[in-house]
């Protein structure tokens, strides 16, 4: 990706010219840089994941028939698929792109620092990341193919008895890596956030963007430790020969289970928080008016990130462990409906009696809040453990997720690309083309996964080379097939996409400073920002959402402004 | 409307599992269309029109918040509503373990399901057991226990019809029961990711009438002790 | 929380933050040993668990030598206190002194892992590997992991070691005292797994 392009400054070109092309674009320690970086590769593996989902849907859809462009396939390695795609759309995509792009490029930016706490080990951790995606990418060509035991990896499926024998262990590996660079970045941003304010800059005059990254890294930071321990005696079994998850030997293979999903659980709010962030930080700009219950929004997300630590088991209600544990975690789960509902209404409330502009990113956060509200109520029926006997394994679950994670890693993805593309690029992209990419993904994206619901209550179980070898199934079949006509168009639907962000490169209409007058201070230098962003350090004088303020002179006061609105302000009524 | 898309129910607990989907169906299903319904209006009623500019609301203040607070305190109401109706059919499928009729084990091996009935003294091992490879017969309206175990991998013993799934772990005993309440035949499905043949791993339930069960018994397993039709669990005067 | 929430977020002068006293690179450690802990935290959790689930171990862990692991314990935590003495000599400016001090911290790591070396071999000479069942498992895995960070810390402070002993302090007060933070970080682990695995 060439971002040489569109350097426009030219009091700071000199300054850039002086490092050199190494050192500018490839070992660069400039958060902007390492963030675009960041997007780069996550939209890269976003290839790679959105593949491997046309080639399980196309076998699931027909399984007799070959899959175009890779043609028949083994059981094995369906599974090696499955396994991968889930492996790649989560630690690949939806990090990088929504920590790893949007935190490292927008935290400095919006907290007015001129780069990250520790710039040197922000370079490392997008090394070790880029490192990591080749690991995993390898391990397609690995002797006995890509590891085949799900993204979960229960043991002891992938301690000694997967075939996988070198994909497994790469697996391992690339996951570690991951989580390394991920340590590494989340922190970066803890400590940026806290140390590397600018002046006025308070705590509660935070942008909810940084907000959400910074509980997102403190979630990744409590609960990915066991997870390495885990993956530590993991990798022992399997090198070594130990026996942690082995019966035979003395070990549990729930162990696993727990370690896996006291992790994996917090892990999709990790993914979850910046999605959300994102969309909350857009909104108001898009709606002209300030986000509402700024403080609610936070205090319920800091509820949310207490609860996630104690909901792992609703993973594992039928999984064999003590049958008298589930109904405390069906509990805690369900109650993790109080702060997303709050969230949820806090949001639809900032669209009460605003002055709505739908351009593409607005369009992209509000079709995906409107998606994740499906899920997530979806994800109240398997909370709930009596229904997730009957509900668990099934396509409902592959539904579920779909329809809270597609939300928060593409609509919130996307959205995020729409607006910061003239921050992070000085060019805007085309609208035209941005509102018919949301309406295909939109349609394309509900045609996918509402045919798998509807499979999922039938009974389907997911995981499976041949849902049409089960005869009680065998007539939902047309289901699946819907499903992957809607996936094919799902994915030509990214062809806007790639044509606007590539050609809005060269030939966008120049941004300026502020395309969309919207108040955070990346908004108040230049696009894109030279190298140490402020030329002068900027100082926070109000909090990020004073849009439409009565009496002030435009419709929004950047968080510089120094303008008092007059005292005594009225709340109006909408009409 | 979408309670239509289930198999046939044909358990006993099956029927509270059911009554928990429809009560959630019911307590998020207004919700849903609320919070969606908003939406689309708001952004109708809302889009940019020349000289209305926003309002500025802030949400601060504890009255305006109220109007997100008030229904999240709701949604906590009703939260604890679907609890209780759930915990109560998770007890009653997977605590309160009523004395069988039958004990059958099944072993769950890749990519296989090994029913067998018990021999003379009860047992599993010893004389007189029956085995069967993918199909479980059992009386109808009689409380089966099962005794499951894997000799490899994480297994998931599941039978949609009767709203039952369980994961068997290589290593401990795992006991579920059930009581099939229409005879019939219906999929057992292996549920866990357990290796290559995964999709492969199926069986049949085979729910037979009294006569047809004791018909089934006579032929097959001839030696089937009195204790393992077992005369003075509850199910088995119905 | 105050109610003045209407006032505070509409423009005043700037004001000082809270948080800008800790310098960011403690609060990066801080943060780097939250996460550390969790991951300890993990792998001890697993091991009480499993040794709740198997009535103790008593037999196999009367094979450990707790005499060894004693004697460690007193040599690591020596070297805390070693390397609180080379922060305080930072603190008041003499060079030579946080030499000798981190110099010591240094060998008294290195003793500790010799000593670590001789009772793996002598558990090793009696048959007792990582795949000698659950027990030796955890043992290898958890006082193996300890050592790697050990490891570590002696990398750390011997860089700093051979900076201070050539008089020079500047630029590396703070690194020290960050060093020192991870040390203790170490030291206090040993200090939750010497009583796990040896004394129970
Ligand atoms: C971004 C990712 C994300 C998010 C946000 C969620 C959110 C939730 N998830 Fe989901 N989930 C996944 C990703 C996610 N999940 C993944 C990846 C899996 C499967 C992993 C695997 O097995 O491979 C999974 C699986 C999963 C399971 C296990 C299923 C099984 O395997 O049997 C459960 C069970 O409790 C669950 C529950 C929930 C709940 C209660 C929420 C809640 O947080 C949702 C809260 C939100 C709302 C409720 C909507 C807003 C509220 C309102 C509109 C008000 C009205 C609501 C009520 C009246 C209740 N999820
Ligand atoms: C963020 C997470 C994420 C995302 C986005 C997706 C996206 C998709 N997923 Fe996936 N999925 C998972 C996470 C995700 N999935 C997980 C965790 C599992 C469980 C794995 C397991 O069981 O172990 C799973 C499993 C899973 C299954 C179940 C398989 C089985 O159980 O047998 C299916 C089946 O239909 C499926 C389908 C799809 C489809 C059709 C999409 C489509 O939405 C994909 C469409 C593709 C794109 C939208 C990408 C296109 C974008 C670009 C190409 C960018 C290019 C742009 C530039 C270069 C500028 N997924
Ligand atoms: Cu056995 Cu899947
Ligand atoms: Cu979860």
């Amino acid at each position: 990706m060439s971002q040489a392009a569109v350097i426009s400054h030219a009091a700071y070109a000199e300054h850039a010219e002086a490092l050199g092309f190494w050192r500018k674009y490839v070992f660069s320690t400039d958060h902007k840089t390492i963030g675009k970086q960041y997007l780069g590769i996550s939209l890269f593996m976003a290839i790679a994941g959105g593949f491997t989902a046309y080639a399980i849907r196309w076998q699931l859809a027909w399984p007799a028939a070959g899959i175009p462009g890779l043609g028949a396939i083994t059981p094995h390695a369906y599974n090696s698929l499955v396994t991968m795609h889930g492996s790649i759309m989560v630690f690949w995509v939806a990090m990088p792109m929504l920590l790893g792009a949007f935190g490292n490029f927008c935290i400095p930016l919006m907290l007015g620092a001129d780069d990250m706490a520790f710039p040197r080990l922000n370079m490392l951790s997008v090394w070790i990341f880029f490192t990591s995606a080749l690991v995993l990418l390898a391990s397609f060509v690995a002797p006995g193919g890509a590891a085949a035991s799900g993204w979960t990896a229960y043991t002891p499926l992938s301690d000694t008895w997967t075939s996988a024998v070198w994909g497994q262990t790469m697996w391992l590996f690339a996951v570690a890596l991951e989580f390394a660079s991920f340590l590494i970045g989340g922190i970066n941003f803890l400590t940026t956030a806290f140390t590397r304010r600018c002046a006025g800059m308070t705590l509660w005059r935070m942008p909810l963007l940084v907000w959400d990254e910074i509980a997102a890294s403190v979630l990744f930071l409590l609960s990915v430790g066991p997870l390495v321990a885990g993956a530590v005696m993991l990798l022992m079994d399997r090198l070594l020969g130990t026996g942690f998850y082995d019966p035979s030997k003395g070990g549990d293979p729930l162990l696993w289970e727990h370690l896996f999903w006291f992790f994996g659980h917090p892990e999709v709010y990790v993914v979850a928080l910046p999605g959300f962030g994102i969309m909350l930080e857009i909104m108001p700009v898009f709606a002209r008016k300030p986000i509402f219950g700024y403080r609610t929004i936070i205090y319920s997300t800091i509820v949310a990130v207490g609860l996630s630590l104690i909901v792992w088991a609703h993973h594992m209600f039928v999984s064999g462990m003590d049958p008298r544990l589930a109904t405390p975690f069906s509990v805690t789960t369900i109650l993790i409906s109080v702060p997303f509902a709050i969230i949820v209404f806090a949001m639809i409330a900032t669209l009460w009696g605003g002055s709505l502009i739908f351009d593409t990113p607005m369009l992209f956060v509000i079709g995906g809040l409107a998606s994740f509200i499906v899920g997530g109520v979806t994800g109240i029926f398997l909370g709930s453990a009596a229904s997730d006997i009957y509900l668990h394994g099934t396509y409902f679950v592959v539904a579920h997720f779909h329809y809270t994670l597609f939300p928060v890693t593409f609509f919130g993805g996307y959205a995020g690309i729409y607006y910061w593309y003239p921050k992070m690029f000085g060019r805007m992209m085309d609208e035209r083309l941005g509102k018919l990419h949301f309406w295909l993904t939109f349609v394309f994206f509900q045609a996918t996964f509402i045919p798998l619901f509807l499979a999922g209550i039938g009974g389907t179980p997911r995981r499976v080379f041949m849902p049409s070898a089960y005869p009680s199934f065998a007539s939902l079949q047309p289901l699946q097939v819907m499903a992957t006509v809607a996936t094919i168009g799902l994915i030509a639907s990214q062809i806007p996409l790639v044509v606007n962000f590539f050609s809005s490169m060269f030939r966008g209409a120049l941004a300026g400073r502020n395309p969309w007058r919207a108040n955070t201070l990346e908004w108040t230098v230049d696009s894109p920002p030279p190298h140490g962003n402020f030329p002068d350090p900027p100082v926070a004088r109000r909090w990020p959402y004073d849009y439409s303020v009565p009496g002030a002179a435009s419709d929004w006061l950047p968080q510089v402004a120094e303008t008092n609105p007059p005292a005594g302000i009225k709340v109006q009524r909408a009409s | 409307m979408l309670m239509s898309w289930l198999p046939q129910n044909v358990s006993t607990f099956g029927t509270d599992i059911d009554s928990t989907l429809r009560l959630i169906i019911f307590i998020v299903g207004p919700w849903f269309i609320l919070a969606e319904g908003l939406i689309l209006y708001f952004a109708i009623r809302y889009r940019k029109r020349p000289g209305k500019p926003a309002v500025h609301v802030r949400g601060e203040t504890f009255r305006q918040a109220a109007w997100v607070l008030i229904p999240g305190v709701i949604v906590m109401l009703l939260d604890f509503s679907i609890d209780n109706a759930s915990g109560r059919a998770w007890d009653e499928a997977k605590i309160e373990s009523p004395a069988p009729a039958l004990n059958v084990q099944v072993t769950a091996e890749r990519f296989a399901w090994i029913f067998t009935y018990p021999g003379h003294t009860g047992a599993f091992d010893g004389k007189g057991t029956y085995w069967s490879m993918g199909k479980l017969y059992v009386p109808v309206n009689q409380v089966v226990r099962l005794n499951m175990r894997s000799m490899d991998v994480i297994h998931s013993f599941a039978v949609p019809n009767l709203r039952m799934r369980q994961d068997i772990v290589p290593g401990r005993t795992i006991t579920a029961w059930f009581e099939a309440t229409r005879p019939g035949n219906y999929g057992i499905q292996c549920t866990e990711l357990c290796g290559f043949d995964h999709y492969k791993m199926q069986g049949t339930l085979v729910v037979l009438s009294a006569d047809d069960f004791a018909k089934w018994r006579q032929k097959h397993w001839p030696s089937a002790p009195a204790i393992a039709i077992n005369s003075d669990a509850e199910g088995a005067n119905k | 929380m105050s109610d003045a929430t209407m006032d505070r977020t509409f423009a005043e002068p700037a004001e000082a933050d809270a948080f800008s006293g800790i310098p960011p690179g403690k609060l990066g450690m801080w943060w780097f040993l939250a996460s550390e802990i969790m991951i300890f935290g993990g792998l001890i959790a697993c091991f009480i668990l499993f040794r709740a689930a198997h009535g103790g171990w008593r037999a196999e862990s009367a094979d450990v030598h707790w005499r060894i692991g004693a004697f460690n314990t007193l040599v690591l935590l020596t070297s805390s206190l070693t390397m609180v003495l080379a922060w305080e000599a930072v603190k008041t400016n003499r060079p030579e002194r946080v030499g000798r001090f981190l110099g010591l911290t240094v060998v008294l790591g290195l003793t500790f892992l010799g000593v670590k070396g001789y009772e793996y071999s002598r558990e090793f000479g009696a048959g007792f590997t990582p795949f000698s069942g659950l027990f030796w498992a955890f043992y290898f895995t958890m006082t193996g992991l300890h050592a790697l960070h050990v490891f570590a810390g002696i990398v750390v402070n011997s860089i700093l070691w051979t900076r201070a002993a050539r008089g020079r302090l500047e630029g590396i007060q703070h690194r020290i005292e960050y060093a020192g933070l991870y040390w203790h970080f170490v030291d206090v682990v040993w200090i939750f797994l010497f009583p796990l695995i040896y004394l129970s």
